[in-house]
């Protein structure tokens, strides 16, 4: 067992280390990734400012790009890339491996993380300083809170979604490329989710970045708990129930899924 | 006596695609990958699969390195059911297929192999160990810090065989190591096949082949499998000799299109194959005999044909004989 838990955060470090080392080689993809989200952020930034709507909305707007690519990476760098994992041919080679799943899950996931922070930082960064936006953190800790519940919601869905591409390729990637921009929109990235409506915004409420970024905004600036939808400490616990229930169902999706692709013959695709 | 891989009435099938299913609605909408197969490796053995594209071995290789369930029938790897605890199976094996991709393009080969080795919990020292052993043997030292994006095709397969070797698994297997290689990098391959296997007696290595002459240098024992079934398994050495009575004759004729089922109801023939080389204008035949004296009847038959003869020869029997007697056809794509 004690064996067992070694291996298995080894191929955790060592999945990370991909992540990692594939930045730092290469840089441009650093530019690309800050630059154009930056550039995004910024294009919301002057129609707002053109529109005159209130101050604090700009730093909604960045706050929203920053979270973005959380989004971004979560769908193309953990899901997607389950396609990439199946074609090359490394899937079969990680489920061969005695280790759980999850570590190689959890493994893109961390790797992931401390890059997109970087990139997500340097996003909060340049936007924060080039339209002069004025924090007036609540409460630190409850905010970081969200922060780290907001991820580990994402990665739960990451998670989830990965598991449809044991079986499918193709269909999968467009179901993926479907998702990214309505979720834009429906997570409120750029306005307050309240605008929304009610209703729609509670069904967007599956998607942890919706609260998470609705309790952000009403942490972090003066006026945000007045734009809020619901209060934050029930933001915070829809946001754990939100993880348990990503986390587990995405362990029992790739049994699932693992199965089936075992049964059907389609786990590993046929070369030779 | 342990054996390392022991099936037990193994079958399994595969459900055709729909497109495929419309064109032949009347026939079976099943593939037979494998059927009723019974095999026995023992620990420390070079067991060799060897058979035609669609044999089934690759289909019996992910069976036991549990990437596919049996449809029916057991599978015991380490004398543990691949269904029941793959967990535990997976601690013993690893698997290297011909003209894999595995790793990311852009991890050089040192750091792509570190990486897959930690899957298997090795100490970081000990893991850089058995690398620099590794590159020693296979003559990669150079690449070491190659991105493995930019590797060769040779240099590239020699990558994937170092990865199934790096964990020092119980058992591997190895479907087709050598595919399009050149002759030096498969001799090299072999040859750490067979050091790796001597240097302890509890490794066992199965191995699925096209090339005959692979099977016959390496293999302890062999089993030759067509269209899912095991037809035999038995030493290279006695295979062979199984064919000691008949007459084994090679002939080459110019390219001849027509006519070649007849050959084979020629009397005294006892199975016959034949492999058209358009591009040299030649068509190669192999004739097993029950005696030497049935082969005027052949000569008689292929001038009848309106085919010229270039050459004859009565040969020693080959692996590939013993797969022509089996299975009534030849291993195509063998060179
Ligand atoms: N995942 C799959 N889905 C459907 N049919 C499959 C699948 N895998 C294999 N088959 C079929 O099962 C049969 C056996 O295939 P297998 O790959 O095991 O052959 P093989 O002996 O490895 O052949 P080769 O020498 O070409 O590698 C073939 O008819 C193949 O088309
Ligand atoms: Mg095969």
């Amino acid at each position: 067992m004690k064996t067992d838990l070694k291996t298995n955060i080894k191929a955790v470090i060592a999945r990370a280390y991909v992540r990692v080392v594939a930045a730092n080689r290469e840089p441009s993809w650093w530019l690309t990734e800050t630059l154009l989200p930056v550039l995004s952020t910024a294009a919301y930034v002057y129609v707002y400012k053109a529109l005159k709507a209130p101050e604090e909305y700009t730093g909604f707007v960045i706050l929203g790009g920053t979270m973005s690519a959380y989004w971004v990476m979560v769908l193309w760098s953990m899901a997607a890339q389950f396609y990439w994992e199946k074609e090359m041919g490394n899937l079969d080679l990680y489920m061969i491996a005695p280790i759980s799943r999850m570590s190689i899950l959890l493994g893109m996931a961390s790797g992931g993380v401390l890059l997109t922070t970087t990139r997500a930082f340097a996003i909060f960064l340049a936007g924060s300083l080039i339209f002069k936006v004025s924090f007036s953190i609540i409460s630190f800790p409850k905010l970081l809170a969200v922060f780290i519940l907001t991820l580990v919601g994402l990665y739960g869905l990451g998670m989830l979604f990965s598991s449809l591409f044991l079986l499918y390729g193709r269909e999968a990637w467009h179901g993926v490329t479907l998702l990214q921009e309505p979720v834009h929109l429906l997570s409120g990235f750029f306005f307050p989710v309240r605008s929304l409506g009610f209703g729609v915004a509670l069904g967007a409420s599956l998607i942890p970045l919706t609260l998470g970024l609705d309790a952000m905004r009403q942490l972090a600036f003066k006026t945000g708990a007045k734009s809020g939808f619901i209060n934050v400490n029930l933001e915070i616990i829809a946001l754990v129930i939100l993880c348990i229930l990503f986390l587990v169902l995405s362990k029992y999706a790739w049994d699932f899924m693992e199965r089936l692709g075992k049964k059907e013959g389609r786990l590993s695709l046929r070369w030779q | 006596m342990n054996y390392a891989v022991e099936t037990f009435d193994l079958n399994r099938t595969f459900k055709l695609k729909k497109e495929k299913k419309e064109k032949n609605k009347n026939e079976n909408s099943k593939v037979i990958a494998l059927e009723n197969v019974n095999l026995k490796i023992h620990e420390g053995e070079l067991f060799g699969l060897l058979g035609p594209n669609g044999a089934g071995k690759t289909t019996l290789i992910k069976i036991l390195s549990t990437l596919l369930l049996p449809t029916s029938g057991t599978a015991l790897v380490d004398g543990i059911d691949v269904v029941k605890y793959p967990e535990e199976v997976r601690k013993r094996i690893n698997m290297v297929t011909g003209g894999e991709h595995c790793g990311y393009g852009i991890l050089n080969v040192r750091e792509t192999l570190w990486m897959f080795s930690q899957l298997y919990g090795i100490p970081n020292k000990k893991a850089n160990e058995k690398i620099g052993e590794l590159l020693k043997i296979l003559d990669m030292e150079k690449f070491a810090k190659t991105k493995i994006g930019k590797l060769s095709t040779g240099m590239r397969q020699k990558l994937n065989v170092m990865r199934g070797f790096v964990c020092d698994p119980k058992i591997i297997f190895l479907d087709e190591p050598t595919l399009g290689l050149d002759v030096q990098v498969s001799r090299d391959v072999r040859k750490y096949v067979k050091t790796w296997l001597a240097e302890d007696p509890e490794r066992t290595v199965l191995l699925t082949t096209h090339y005959m002459a692979e099977a016959d240098e390496l293999c302890d024992r062999l089993a030759v499998i067509d269209q899912g079934k095991v037809l035999v398994c038995d030493s290279p050495q006695n295979l062979k000799k199984s064919l000691t009575k008949d007459a084994i004759f090679h002939i080459e004729v110019n390219l001849t299109l027509n006519g070649m089922e007849k050959f084979g109801e020629i009397p005294g023939v006892k199975k016959f194959a034949y492999e058209h080389k358009s591009h040299i204008g030649r068509t190669f035949l192999k004739f097993i005999l029950e005696d030497e004296s049935a082969i005027s009847h052949v000569t008689e038959s292929i001038s009848d044909n309106g085919s010229k003869i270039v050459s004859l020869s009565k040969v020693e029997p080959s692996l590939e004989d013993v797969f022509v007697a089996l299975v009534g056809r030849g291993l195509q794509d063998e060179n």
